[in-house]
């Protein structure tokens, strides 16, 4: 089910909660999925005790792939032909995000519509954690 | 690292997608009405970064007879291997969705190196990497990854 360009106009956007509550699991589960086994990010004894933070934090890319699902649920799936982000702060344990996705433009690219979004993803108290944009192709 | 063979498979798009908290059926039913759109399930946007599974240097997963850097009996194991770095951005383009049952090989290349003065005082050291991943058995170019990362002025104290 993908998303047509006549039901879409510059500037409606988005929103959803893509992860609430994090835990320190589900921070393992990005880890044994993704390989990545930085203990910076499961190993509170190693990253209080050796590398100075507070607590473990997440993986960027686990905020960046549970903010990809506001735009998939929107635009439909494999329609992303594009899709950047920055991270601009840490993702901590207990930490609620919420990611708002919003419509910049809508441009035709060798004819098929294209609609490019801006999304950004705050925690609980509205810091940004994530900023970035994205294209999908749409249908006509 | 240049990884020669990362199998894009069911059961690990499955354990991705419930890490990131999207269960839609595209990638978690195969028989799904979604994932027969595509001839299987398709992996999530960010997938690709599971290639890091099946790149045999990887310092970021602890191995049989090495030391590992992460706590045991003591804090830490080994030196810390951890460069410092840090994941500053991280860009796709997409040329057409994955599917299980797909064969992938990367090629990587390196980027621009740049530096910013850090607003907290010291400079922040950016170095930017290229990530194409390829189909194995017919070379066509699926995913285009860019990566920057930054090298903080001091070992990150909070």
């Amino acid at each position: 089910m993908a998303l047509s360009a006549s039901n879409l106009n510059v500037g409606d956007t988005r929103t959803e909660v893509v992860l609430e509550n994090l835990s320190r699991t589900r921070i393992v589960m990005y880890a044994g999925a993704s390989g990545d086994y930085n203990p910076l990010h499961s190993d509170e004894v190693y990253v209080t005790q050796v590398a100075g933070y507070p607590s473990v934090f997440a993986h960027g890319m686990l905020s960046m792939g549970a903010t990809g699902k506001i735009l998939t649920d929107w635009v439909g799936d494999g329609r992303l032909t594009r899709y950047g982000v920055r991270f601009v702060a840490q993702v901590w344990p207990g930490d609620t995000l919420t990611a708002t996705a919003t419509v910049e433009a809508i441009r035709d690219v060798d004819g098929v519509p294209h609609a490019d979004f801006s999304v950004s993803t705050v925690n609980q108290d509205g810091t940004p954690v994530v900023t970035g944009n994205a294209t999908a192709r749409l249908d006509p | 690292m240049a990884v020669e063979r990362f199998p894009v498979e069911e059961t690990h798009i499955l354990m991705f997608a419930r890490a990131i908290g999207d269960e839609n059926p595209v990638y978690t039913d195969p028989s799904s009405a979604a994932a027969g759109e595509f001839g299987g399930v398709i992996a999530p946007p960010t997938f690709t970064m599971c290639g890091m599974q099946f790149d045999p240097e990887s310092t970021l997963r602890p191995k049989v007879g090495e030391p590992w850097f992460g706590s045991a009996k003591e804090p830490s194991g080994a030196e810390i291997e951890s460069t410092g770095r840090l994941h500053a951005e991280q860009h796709f383009e997409y040329h057409r969705p994955l599917v299980a049952g797909e064969v992938l090989t990367t090629v990587e290349r390196s980027g621009n190196t740049w530096e910013k003065e850090s607003k907290r005082g010291g400079t922040l050291r950016f170095e930017e990497m290229f990530i194409d991943y390829l189909s194995a058995t017919t070379g066509e170019l699926m995913v285009t990854a860019r990566l920057v990362s930054v090298l903080p002025p001091a070992p990150a104290q909070r």
